[in-house]
């Protein structure tokens, strides 16, 4: 009976699921265990609403934290916030978390900052845990080798009656990137790469387990870049698993285990990892030292090319639906077949978010941006994501470095990466962005976004069109 | 919830394809702590244009939206769902959704209809040439049909999430019941794991 004494070969994301199931059978999705619950001001009102309505309350405060990012100004943050909409919505979120006892990073707050930036960096985002934020970008958090995934308010309010979520068990998809990227190749470029593979509906379905030597010589906060555009595919989840990168990242951090309980998890979390033999739903293979940067050119993550080639004639997509597609977003993006995307021009850069607002990224633009000036034509803003990550800039000068530059220093939040608060493109007028959208208006009415890595935003900042840091003299 | 048994009436053919959730409602509208009023923002920016389809005369009172592959991908804002209902759509029908909208979709009785991109395309067609077409969407049997365009096509739709659109149930109230099996669990976790304290 050598069958029944052989565990079957599970994946990083099956192991996962299946030590968070609370019940599973009779017809019902399992019901999985959540072990921390982000909340920001946006998607989280209804759900508190709905919580008083029925009497009910929080079942773990203690496993729930809520930050402020997507209405905050990234100025004059000492005045009172212009819009009154905006301002109601912060304070209703700070009232909800004093009557229902969760812990708030309000505006001002050192450890303020984007929801998925803070999670990671205040140690609370580890491996073998699962992640809910009512975000679709909380697929950042599986970079630790946690099941994290975005859910709507619906969902919020369950989370936060329960502290579970039902759930279908989905599908899994293997995505392996083998081989050494080129210098001046980033994480984002890795998973623009990938989405421009697969397609915004690719990974629909299923969580992705981003795999290879590419992705092992990631530092964590290149892993968090590219699982956070896992969404940018459709995937439900996008996970790395845990490794020494992992666990250097996390030790010493306010929430992470200390002493022997680090020992205890550490030897846990070596577990995790697919097994030998293990099967994915689907596989997917990049050579990353083929890889250059990458660039959006239409109003979808997946309508994306390498730097170095020009804008797609509609008429030579194959398929009718992305043929349409593709002469709607250039329409929209006021684009013309066959021009080189090195040669058009923008008028604003944005780096920031939380695709790319992290320290490491900062200092990635810093270094391009060092000793250069922006382009007298250009508006270029530095949102950093965090309170910590501002603090750290600053402690390493990087601050002086883009003001010096001709870059604008912000404070944190997620800013113009969805302008919801003061800082929007203009219709008609067009960016640089190093977040993780391109759809229409999603910087502001009419605006027209191109997604870029921060070296790639720095260097087109200074170059005034689209450029890589090896095109500026 | 109510329940959610037969949805029958005309539709508005959306012949796109990857509509986002930030088209559906615009970040402005986001803004708003109430889950009522979204439907004046639903797709916000292209209603500004005289020629979008919801404009169109011939398609007012619509209950069903056909649209083509990954609606609802992106943003997790269950506003869309909400915008969407607001506005008076029962039942949306895509070849593909995003997962997040699918199932915010659910948890408020907009029905995600997925047929396969034959039916859906033969659905677009239909609807396109004949705005007064009758579809009858029914629950129970998971099942589309427009006889006028003659077209019956069955939708992949998971028997609880079915149950509870039929009964139209409580999903919070559910889970409740397991109270034990959660009490359980969590007594199991390990020491190590955070906590916001
Ligand atoms: S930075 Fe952008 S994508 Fe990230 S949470 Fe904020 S709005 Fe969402």
């Amino acid at each position: 009976m050598v069958a029944a004494s052989t565990p079957q070969p599970r994946t990083l994301a099956d192991k996962v699921w299946d030590r968070h199931l609370v019940r599973s059978g009779d017809g019902e999705p399992d019901l999985l265990y959540i072990d921390l619950h982000l909340v920001h001001e946006v998607t989280s009102p209804q759900a508190f609403d709905g919580l008083r309505m029925e009497g009910r309350p929080v079942r773990r405060p203690d496993l729930t934290v809520a930050t402020m990012d997507h209405n905050v100004p990234t100025t004059g943050l000492d005045r009172p916030i212009e819009d009154p909409v905006s301002a109601k919505q912060m304070e209703v979120l700070s009232a909800n978390c004093a009557e229902f006892g969760i812990r708030l990073y309000a505006m001002g707050d050192p450890h303020q900052g984007i929801v998925h930036i803070i999670g990671p960096e205040l140690g609370l985002t580890q491996p073998d845990m699962t992640v809910v934020c009512g975000d679709s970008h909380t697929s950042t958090h599986g970079a630790f080798g946690a099941l994290a995934f975005g859910i709507g308010t619906s969902e919020v309010e369950h989370v936060l009656a329960t502290q579970t979520l039902a759930q279908p068990r989905p599908k899994t998809m293997a995505v392996n990137v083998e081989g050494e990227l080129p210098p001046g190749v980033t994480a984002k470029d890795i998973v623009l790469a990938i989405i421009g593979r697969i397609g915004t509906g690719g990974g629909i379905g299923h969580v992705i387990e981003y795999r290879g030597s590419a992705i092992r010589a990631l530092s964590m906060e290149g892993r968090m870049t590219v699982c956070n555009m896992s969404i940018e595919a459709g995937a439900r989840a996008g996970m790395v698993a845990p490794d020494e990168t992992t666990f250097a990242y996390l030790e010493g951090r306010d929430h992470a285990p200390k002493g022997a309980e680090w020992e205890r998890a550490l030897e846990d979390w070596r577990s995790l990892a697919t097994d030998e033999g293990a099967t994915f739903d689907k596989e997917v293979s990049i050579d990353a030292s083929t890889l250059t940067p990458h660039v959006t050119w239409g109003t979808n993550p997946g309508q994306v090319l390498p730097l170095s080639a020009s804008v797609p004639d509609p008429a030579s997509f194959d398929d009718p639906s992305a043929r349409d597609a593709a002469s709607r977003a250039l329409a929209y993006m006021g684009l013309t077949a066959g021009t080189p995307l090195r040669d058009i021009p923008v008028d604003t850069v944005f780096i920031g978010s939380c695709t790319n607002g992290r320290i490491e990224d900062l200092r990635a633009a810093a270094a391009v941006a060092d000793g250069r000036r922006v382009a007298s034509s250009v508006r270029a803003l530095v949102v950093p994501g965090s309170g910590q990550v501002k603090a750290q800039a600053e402690a390493e000068g990087l601050d002086r470095v883009f003001t010096a530059a001709g870059f604008e220093w912000r404070d944190p939040g997620c800013s113009m990466c969805l302008a919801m608060n003061p800082d929007k493109l203009a219709p008609g007028e067009r960016s640089a962005s190093t977040s993780n959208r391109n759809f229409e208006g999603r910087q502001g009415r009419g605006g027209r976004t191109h997604l870029v890595s921060p070296e790639v935003a720095a260097a087109t900042a200074v170059a005034g069109h689209f450029a890589a840091p090896a095109d500026l003299s | 919830m109510q329940p959610v048994r037969i949805v029958s009436g005309t539709a508005v053919p959306l012949d796109r394809s990857d509509v986002d959730t930030d088209q559906i409602i615009p970040s402005d509208w986001l803004k708003r702590v109430e889950r009522t009023g979204f439907g004046q923002g639903l797709f916000g920016e292209w209603r500004d244009d005289r020629d979008f389809v919801l404009n169109k005369p011939e398609y007012a009172g619509a209950v069903i939206l056909v649209a083509g592959p990954n609606f609802g991908v992106g943003s997790s804002r269950e506003h869309a769902v909400w915008a969407l209902m607001d506005y008076g759509f029962q039942a949306v029908v895509a070849p593909r959704f995003g997962d997040i909208f699918r199932n915010n979709a659910t948890k408020s009785g907009l029905l995600p209809v997925q047929l396969d991109a034959e039916a859906a395309g033969a659905l677009m067609r239909a609807v396109l040439a004949d705005p007064a077409l009758d579809i009858t969407i029914d629950v129970e049997r998971r099942t589309l049909s427009a006889p006028g365009a003659g077209i019956e096509a069955s939708f992949p739709l998971d028997p609880f999430i079915q149950h509870r659109l039929l009964e139209g149930l409580d999903d919070i109230g559910l889970t409740l019941r397991h109270r034990d099996d959660i009490d359980r669990f969590e007594g199991g976790r390990p020491a190590w794991m955070p906590t916001s304290a």
